[in-house]
């Protein structure tokens, strides 16, 4: 019987995937440009204080990044709650703060040596001891440029507890 | 019921939509740059021979353990010292040589001479908390970029920014060289009028 061609199976036909790559493209064209590289993982907390008379801290090649606050959680129990300092993946004393200076300036180029700031990105709870500590350390090896880095924000934010 | 095999979807324009979303998210986000109060330390080296600065040009500000302020002597809020500041800074009680033409202050003599010789000086505590120190820096920047402003206004009524403006475009990448060789001056002229001078005093451990 011609006229009667057999009827072919109920299934659906197969989606094309032909643009599946260009999804994917897509995604990891967008995460490599959206995602900052961050060097070093974060050991302490850091919830920045709010300041709002603040300026840009462009050109990353020219900062170099101390971090300190209290250990986070997972740290907590080896490291106690007292506030500590973070350079590069590892906790550091004070002392350690000279040393780190002069090899993260020996890394950069010539012509960036005399121009670095050294941003201080200080968990707001920390107490001012510590920073001046670090402060005197990078008066003694001539880093004088610093920035203390902040989020944007009202001054009031910082006096709420 | 007859059945027919669903048509297959075009799949060709597929990849117009991705570039397009890929484009849009382009466009759209902005890498995070960190942002925060710039300051310069001094240096190490002592000054042999320090000049003698007169009381009444320094503007004392003090933090204490308990994030309490005093200053001048006098236990003020937060909220006070952007003011205070300004009218320190702003007084131009000086007469003959250190007479201030641009000031607009009460020219109380017991206030400071001159913005140029005028001093604030920050000093706190080892256990003051971080964040009302940054808070104290971020009102006593304010105070300086307030007066700033003004003065930029008033010797630049035409270019229709404010120092601080000027100075983002100054710092800004994308901003022609010509535009930046005209804005240095103007801002350098303003910086010169109220210089940022702010000396911070080794932290204290008792009071």
């Amino acid at each position: 019987m011609a006229k009667f061609k057999k009827k072919k199976g109920g299934e659906t036909p197969a989606i094309s995937t032909a643009s599946l790559p260009d999804i994917v493209f897509m995604l990891l064209f967008f995460f490599m440009v959206a995602t900052v590289m961050r060097d070093s993982t974060l050991m302490v907390q850091n919830t920045l204080p709010a300041a709002d008379q603040i300026q840009k801290l462009d050109k990353k090649d020219r900062v170099m990044y101390i971090y300190a606050g209290k250990p986070s959680s997972r740290y907590a129990d080896k490291y106690g709650s007292q506030a500590r300092i973070q350079l590069n993946d590892k906790f550091a004393t004070v002392e350690d703060v000279g040393a780190f200076v002069l090899a993260e300036r020996a890394s950069k180029r010539q012509e960036l040596q005399n121009v670095l700031t050294t941003a201080l990105k200080v968990d707001g709870d920390t107490n001012m001891g510590l920073i001046s500590d670090i402060k005197q350390e990078l008066r003694q090896v001539n880093a004088l440029k610093i920035n203390y880095t902040t989020r944007v924000g009202d001054y009031t934010q910082n006096m709420k507890n | 019921m007859a059945k027919r095999a669903a048509p297959e979807v075009n799949a060709g324009s597929m990849a117009d939509i991705a570039f397009l979303l890929l484009i849009f998210f382009l466009v759209t986000t902005t890498i995070e740059t960190d942002s925060g109060i710039n300051r310069k330390l001094p240096p190490t080296d002592e000054v042999v021979d320090p000049p003698i600065i007169k009381e009444r040009n320094i503007f004392t500000v003090v933090v204490n353990k308990n994030n309490q302020f005093l200053v001048e002597e006098k236990p003020l809020e937060i909220s006070e010292i952007r003011e205070q500041a300004i009218a320190f800074l702003d007084n131009g009680g000086g007469v003959g040589d250190e007479a201030c033409d641009y000031c607009q202050g009460a020219k109380d003599p017991s206030s400071s001479d001159n913005p140029e010789k005028a001093i604030i000086s920050l000093k706190n505590n080892r256990e003051t908390s971080y964040k009302v120190y940054i808070a104290v820096q971020n009102e006593l920047v304010a105070a300086y970029n307030d007066l700033r402003d003004r003065e930029f206004v008033r010797l630049n009524p035409l270019l229709g920014l404010t120092f601080v403006e000027a100075n983002k475009r100054y710092a800004d990448p994308r901003t022609s060289p010509e535009e930046k060789e005209r804005l240095k001056p103007k801002l350098a002229e303003v910086k010169l009028m109220f210089p940022q001078k702010l000396s911070e005093a080794e932290p204290s451990k008792n009071n």
